[in-house]
Formats: structure tokens, C-alpha cells, sequence
């Protein structure tokens, strides 16, 4: 064991030096978080769309509206939601930014859908907020669908009027929708992560697999430099070359993962839940990603091919599993492949802890992730130490 | 020499698929003896030192370090060896000292013997003033020094030293093998592997001459000379009665032959440099005018090539 850690302390000293752990281990992570939260137009702290209701009816269905569907996604923490005193001020907020989009709920609504009449209600949406309005939309179409008499109206505010075609395509639908639309189900909005917590952790685990790698394709360098027969000769055992080399990527991995998760949480505002949960997660994801790793450095010949296999096979897990974006909506064979691999386990785990979950729910996440590092580390472990064995 | 031997080998032998490797070698390094392995590239010189190492498994023979047997799969007795590969072995994002350091380790030293033995060590081959920039920025000849200082920071019974000078500048040749002189006379085996013939004369009490995997002869200079029987060489760039001068010199004891040649004459002969006042004396009684004299003694360059019959170089 003290071989081990003295070969272990001497690639962490080696590592160190070499900017590409720092960088694959931190600073592209972290970066890459920070441009797709903001490009996903939830930026820290921003991920809730804020939105604003003028209700000019003030009867019981513009009531059953904002209390019913508004104010629950509002408690969600999902949307944030301010009233106006008139349409033209509801207006007046979108345009200048301060909403995403604006509810306008005219006067006699409730007089309309109680007589069974076509009532309007309207959204009016930001044109630099299309994520926003589409999700307004899907408010009103929910209510719409609920009360099918109402007819939507939907605007862009910086398109100017509403379009009457599109109005009445969307009243159209909205009457056909069969069966009213839940608009909030509690365990399902338990279950999702924010925009920053899912890029941050995306990003994370996408990176793990290319920080892992700094230990054990240590071996193919350790050959590659000549110093490999020199360690052979010395008075330790073959393994504890080898033992030295996962422990460098075992310890690379959650040096990484902590100061990411850290990083994150104070300067992306991502929230990954329970920190025993995300331990258990983070030590399960870290073993994973070395055995799958090692596994490509046991087959390779060289430093360089073993880094082109790891880079190839780490870009199509991370697409795969849902590091970049949650595939797992597109549903179907691709859906059914991110199932094999660890990053999708990853960030169910992290859903599964969302909403103030202990570290059980972790378990069956972490177990998988467990599954994946057995199947590889040990077929790893046994190419590697035949390659020791002179 | 004649110290107890360190290293003690028996019909080693290791196959490579087709390729025979080593075929039954022996050989036995006494305390404080250099022992050569001469021969080109390719003889098995390698194949043999790792597996005396402990790096190859071998698939006969053994190997004997202080009377212990030792294998691929030993630990504690490997301690005794100090292994110097032909390949630069070294961390090139490390410091001199850091590299050094973290081999004294892993030879079991503590903490602040490892760092004691590390100034020795680069002050002995003369690092110490580079001790703390990293190897990557030595020239040649340094990061080769530090490649054979970590062989010897532990202090081995047994240094094995793989063609510690291939691809090295003159100067720094010189260096190293100075330092190996050195080693040599605290006390330590060394096992030295080269196909310079200039650096086994130089360095080795005795030498093995191996090709295609066997030790075809071995012994010290003296003895692998006398093993081919080749004889001296005098020439004589000369003038005046060269046939009489030939007729006398050959009358001389030891002598074997004394021939005339265009510009000159030419003696086979043993022991030329003690018996050269001898032949000129007689010469110039016989009436040759002597204007120039070289002497070529047989070197382990002649003796491989009567060995094997071809010489070193041809496949260095």
C-alpha cells in the first residue's frame, strides 16, 4: 500500500503541473455550465420566468385561473407572478422586460364561460423570451383545455397585434383537447432539476470521465517514458503500480467533482441536493467512470490512442446520457441507450434527490453506477495487471 | 577482484515465439568486479539483464543475488539491485531531486534518508547545482547522468547498467564512464552491457562475448586474446637493406614471422610493445633505415570477430 501511495502522490505532483487536469478537471466544466445556463436563458438565479396577470374581470373563472393554475407553478417555484391594474400596463412590462409574458384576463370572462359563450383569455409574450411565452402558452392551453369555451388569444409583444389566425387555431385546438390538462403534478415538479443544476451537473460528470482518464492511461505514459521496467525493478509488487494508478484517477475524480459541485452551487446557484445523496452519487459516478476508462487503457497500445478512445467514447456517453440535454424526453432507442450509461444515472440520481429527498433515494442511481464500474473495472483490472506480469 | 560473488546465473534461457532469446547463459560477478556483456544489438544482452532484474520472467535457469534466488516475483531481494535501462527512465516533469527522491522511497528509505542520500547522489554526478529544475530541461548528457544516479541511490550490491552511454556525446561518455570506474571501485558488482568494444576493455575486470542468446566465450582481455590465438603486429615504415633487416628480425624469440613489404617490413609476433627496442636495434644492425613503427595488438574486436565471424559493428 505505501508503494501505492507514493506512486500515487508522485502523479498527483506530475498532474498538477500539467495544465490539462486543472482545465479538464475545472475550468471547462465550469465554463461550459455557465454558457449553456445562460444560453438556456436561465442564468443564476434566473431560472424562474416571470410573468404578470391583468385581470380586468375579476369574476370567479379569471379567479379559478390565477388561483387554480398561476399560483401553484408559482409556488413550484417554477414562475414568478405579478398582477396589473390594466392590459396596457401588463404590456408595458413586457415590453420593457420585466416579464417574460402577461396574462390578460378581459372584463365579462367569467360571464362568457359561465353563459358557455367563447371567452378570450390572452397571452401577450416577450419576442426575446420564446422559452417564456411557450411556456405561458402551455399555462393558458391548460386552462383553456379545463374551460372549453375559452377561446386563447396569444400575442408576441414584439410582434405588435395579436394574430386572429393564430388565435383561432389555438381556441380551435384548445376546444378539442379532450380532457383537462394537470397543470401541476407535485411529483413530477419535485423530480426536475433547474436549468443550472442540470447543466452544472451535466457538466460535471461529462468532464469526470476525461478527468478520470489522467490516472490510468498513467500506465501507457509510465511505458511510454521508460520508466515502467525501472518500477518493475524495484522492490514493490507489480500491483501496486497499478493500484496507484486507479487510486490517482479515484482521487483526481472526487477532488474535481467536489470543488465543481461546490463551484457551482456558489457561483451558478445550481442546487444538487441532499450532500450525503450527492456523495453517494459522486463516489459511484467516480468509480464508474475509472473502470470504463481503464478498461479503454488496458486494450490500447499507446498514450495517444488510449485519449482518442477515452475522448470518443466519453463525447457519445455524455450525448447519450443526457449530459448536454435530457434525452430521455426524445424518448424511444435513444432514450432506451442513455440507460446504459452512467451519466444518465447520474442525473436521475440528482432528480431523484430534487425537492428535498434523503441519500435513500440516491441508492438505486448510485447502484447502477456501481453495476457499470464493477462490469468494467474488473475486466480492467485483470488486462492490466497481465500487462505488469512479465 | 575474487571477492564472494554477488551475482550467480545458470543456464538462463527465455524464447520470444520463434526466437531463442537467451540459450543457456551463465555467468557469475564477484564483489567489487565489472563484468562485461559484449555484443552487437540483438544478441540478447537485454532479454538477459531483465530478466537478472526481475522484469522478464525467464523460462529456465537460475539466478542468484548474494546466494538468494531470485525471480520475476521477488521483492524484498530486488532492494539489492540498482538498474540503469538503455532507455532514458526518468519523470521529465519532475525535478532531479524529485525524481531521485521518489525512487529512494520506493526502495524503502524514509523520508529524510531519502533526502540526505539525494544530495550525495547529485552531488556525485555532478547535478547538485541543477538539483531543483525539472529533467525535461537538462541537456543530454545530464538527464543520462540522473537516469544512472537513480540506479545507484540506493546503494545496490548489484548495478546493472544497460548501454548507459547509447547516443551520448563523447564528453559525457567519458563522464559516465568515469562514474561507473568509480562505482566499481566502492565495492560494487556491476554488470555492464555494451557493444562499444573501447568501453568493455576500459571498464571490465572480465567480459562475456554473447550472440544469438549465448555466451560464446568469456573471461578478461588477456584471456579471450590468448583464447583466438592472434599474435601482435609491428610494421615498420622503413628504408635500406629491408631483406637482411627481415632475415635477423625473424631469428628474434617470439617472433613468429617478419616479412617485407613495399615500404616497409612486418612482424607477427607476441608481447610487441617489450620486445620493440629488441627489433629496432636488430634492424638497423641488419642496415634498414626505421622512419615510423606502429603496433597492433588484438583487441576483443578480433576476438568477436574470430567468435562469431563478423565483427561487432555489423548489426550495431
Amino acid at each position: 500500500m505505501r508503494a501505492a501511495l507514493l506512486i500515487t502522490a508522485k502523479d498527483l505532483r506530475q498532474r498538477t503541473r500539467d495544465l490539462s487536469l486543472p482545465m479538464y478537471a475545472l475550468l471547462l466544466p465550469l465554463a461550459l455550465a455557465f454558457v449553456f445556463d445562460l444560453t438556456m436563458g436561465a442564468a443564476s438565479g434566473g431560472e424562474r420566468f416571470r410573468y404578470v396577470v391583468a385581470d380586468a374581470d375579476g369574476g370567479p373563472a379569471a379567479a379559478r385561473f390565477v388561483d387554480a393554475v398561476l399560483r401553484p407553478v408559482e409556488r413550484a417555484g417554477v414562475i414568478e407572478l405579478r398582477t396589473a391594474r390594466t392590459a396596457e400596463e401588463a404590456r408595458r412590462i413586457v415590453d420593457e422586460g420585466d416579464a417574460a409574458a402577461a396574462f390578460v384576463v378581459p372584463a365579462g370572462f367569467s360571464a362568457q364561460v359561465a353563459a358557455g359563450r367563447a371567452a378570450e383569455l390572452r397571452v401577450i409574450g416577450s419576442a426575446e423570451s420564446t422559452t417564456g411565452t411557450q411556456v405561458a402558452r402551455s399555462l393558458a392551453t391548460s386552462y383553456a383545455a379545463e374551460v372549453r369555451a375559452v377561446r386563447l388569444a396569444v400575442a408576441v409583444a414584439a410582434g405588435g397585434r395579436p394574430d386572429p389566425a393564430e388565435a383561432r387555431d389555438l381556441a380551435a385546438r384548445a376546444a378539442a383537447v379532450p380532457a383537462p390538462v394537470a397543470v401541476e403534478d407535485r411529483t413530477a415538479a419535485n423530480r426536475q432539476l433547474s436549468v443550472g443544476t442540470y447543466m452544472a451537473a451535466g457538466m460535471a460528470v461529462f468532464f469526470l470521465f476525461f478527468t478520470v482518464q489522467f490516472g490510468v492511461t498513467g500506465l501507457l505514459e509510465e511505458r511510454a517514458h521508460g520508466t515502467m521496467p525501472r518500477l518493475l525493478a524495484a522492490p514493490i509488487r507489480p500491483v501496486a503500480v497499478l493500484a496507484g494508478k486507479m487510486l490517482t484517477s479515484v482521487l483526481v475524480g472526487l477532488a474535481s467533482m467536489a470543488v465543481l459541485v461546490t463551484a457551482t452551487t456558489l457561483l451558478l446557484g445550481a442546487s444538487w441536493g441532499d450532500p450525503l445523496g450527492v456523495a453517494l452519487l459522486v463516489a459511484a459516478g467516480v468509480l464508474a467512470a475509472t473502470g470504463i476508462m481503464a478498461i479503454l487503457a488496458a486494450v490500447a497500445r499507446t498514450p495517444e490512442q488510449a485519449s482518442g478512445w477515452q475522448a470518443a467514447v466519453a463525447v457519445s456517453l455524455g450525448a447519450l446520457g443526457g449530459a448536454f440535454f435530457p434525452v430521455a424526453q426524445i424518448g424511444g432507442i435513444v432514450a432506451a441507450l442513455g440507460l446504459l450509461t452512467p451519466h444518465h444515472w447520474f442525473m436521475r440520481g440528482l432528480a431523484d434527490l430534487a425537492g428535498g429527498a434523503g441519500p435513500a433515494a440516491a441508492l438505486p442511481a448510485a447502484g447502477a453506477m456501481l453495476l457499470f464500474a464493477a462490469a468494467t473495472g474488473g475486466p480492467a483490472l485483470l488486462l492490466l495487471g497481465r500487462t505488469l506480469r512479465a | 577482484m575474487a571477492g564472494p560473488a554477488v551475482l550467480r546465473c545458470t543456464g538462463l534461457r527465455k524464447r520470444f515465439g520463434d526466437l531463442q532469446a537467451v540459450d543457456d547463459l551463465g555467468f557469475h560477478i564477484a564483489e567489487g568486479e565489472t563484468y562485461g556483456l559484449l555484443g552487437p544489438n540483438g544478441a540478447g544482452k537485454t532479454t538477459s539483464i531483465s530478466m537478472i532484474a526481475g522484469i522478464l520472467a525467464r523460462d529456465a535457469g537460475e539466478i542468484l543475488l548474494d546466494g538468494t534466488p531470485l525471480t520475476a516475483a521477488s521483492v524484498g531481494p530486488k532492494a539489492g539491485i540498482g538498474y540503469v535501462p538503455q532507455e532514458l527512465a526518468i519523470y521529465p516533469d519532475l525535478s532531479g531531486a524529485e525524481n531521485l527522491a521518489f525512487f529512494a522511497r520506493l526502495y524503502g528509505m524514509s523520508r529524510g534518508e531519502a533526502r540526505r542520500r539525494v544530495a550525495e547522489v547529485l552531488e556525485t554526478v555532478g547535478l547538485a547545482d541543477r538539483a531543483k529544475d525539472r529533467a525535461k530541461h537538462y541537456s543530454g548528457g545530464m538527464k543520462r547522468r540522473l537516469n544512472i544516479a537513480v540506479g545507484m541511490l540506493h546503494r545496490p550490491r548489484l548495478l546493472i547498467l544497460d548501454e548507459p552511454t547509447a547516443g551520448v556525446d563523447p564528453q559525457s561518455r567519458n563522464a559516465i564512464l568515469e562514474s561507473v570506474g568509480r562505482l566499481a571501485g566502492g565495492g560494487m558488482a556491476v554488470l555492464y552491457t555494451t557493444h562499444y568494444m573501447e568501453e568493455a576493455e576500459r571498464l571490465c575486470d572480465r567480459v562475456g562475448i554473447i550472440d544469438a542468446g549465448s555466451l560464446r566465450a568469456e573471461g578478461t582481455q588477456r584471456e579471450l586474446v590468448a583464447l583466438v590465438e592472434e599474435r601482435d603486429r609491428v610494421a615498420l615504415g622503413a628504408g635500406g637493406d629491408l631483406a637482411a633487416a627481415a632475415a635477423a628480425l625473424a631469428e628474434i624469440p617470439g617472433v613468429e614471422r617478419a616479412d617485407r613489404r613495399e615500404d616497409g617490413l612486418e612482424l607477427a609476433l607476441d608481447d610487441a610493445r617489450d620486445r620493440l627496442p629488441e627489433i629496432l636495434r636488430v634492424a638497423a644492425k641488419a642496415g634498414a633505415a626505421v622512419r615510423s613503427v606502429s603496433v597492433t595488438e588484438p583487441d576483443l574486436e578480433t576476438v568477436f570477430l574470430h567468435l562469431t565471424g563478423r565483427a561487432l559493428r555489423d548489426r550495431a
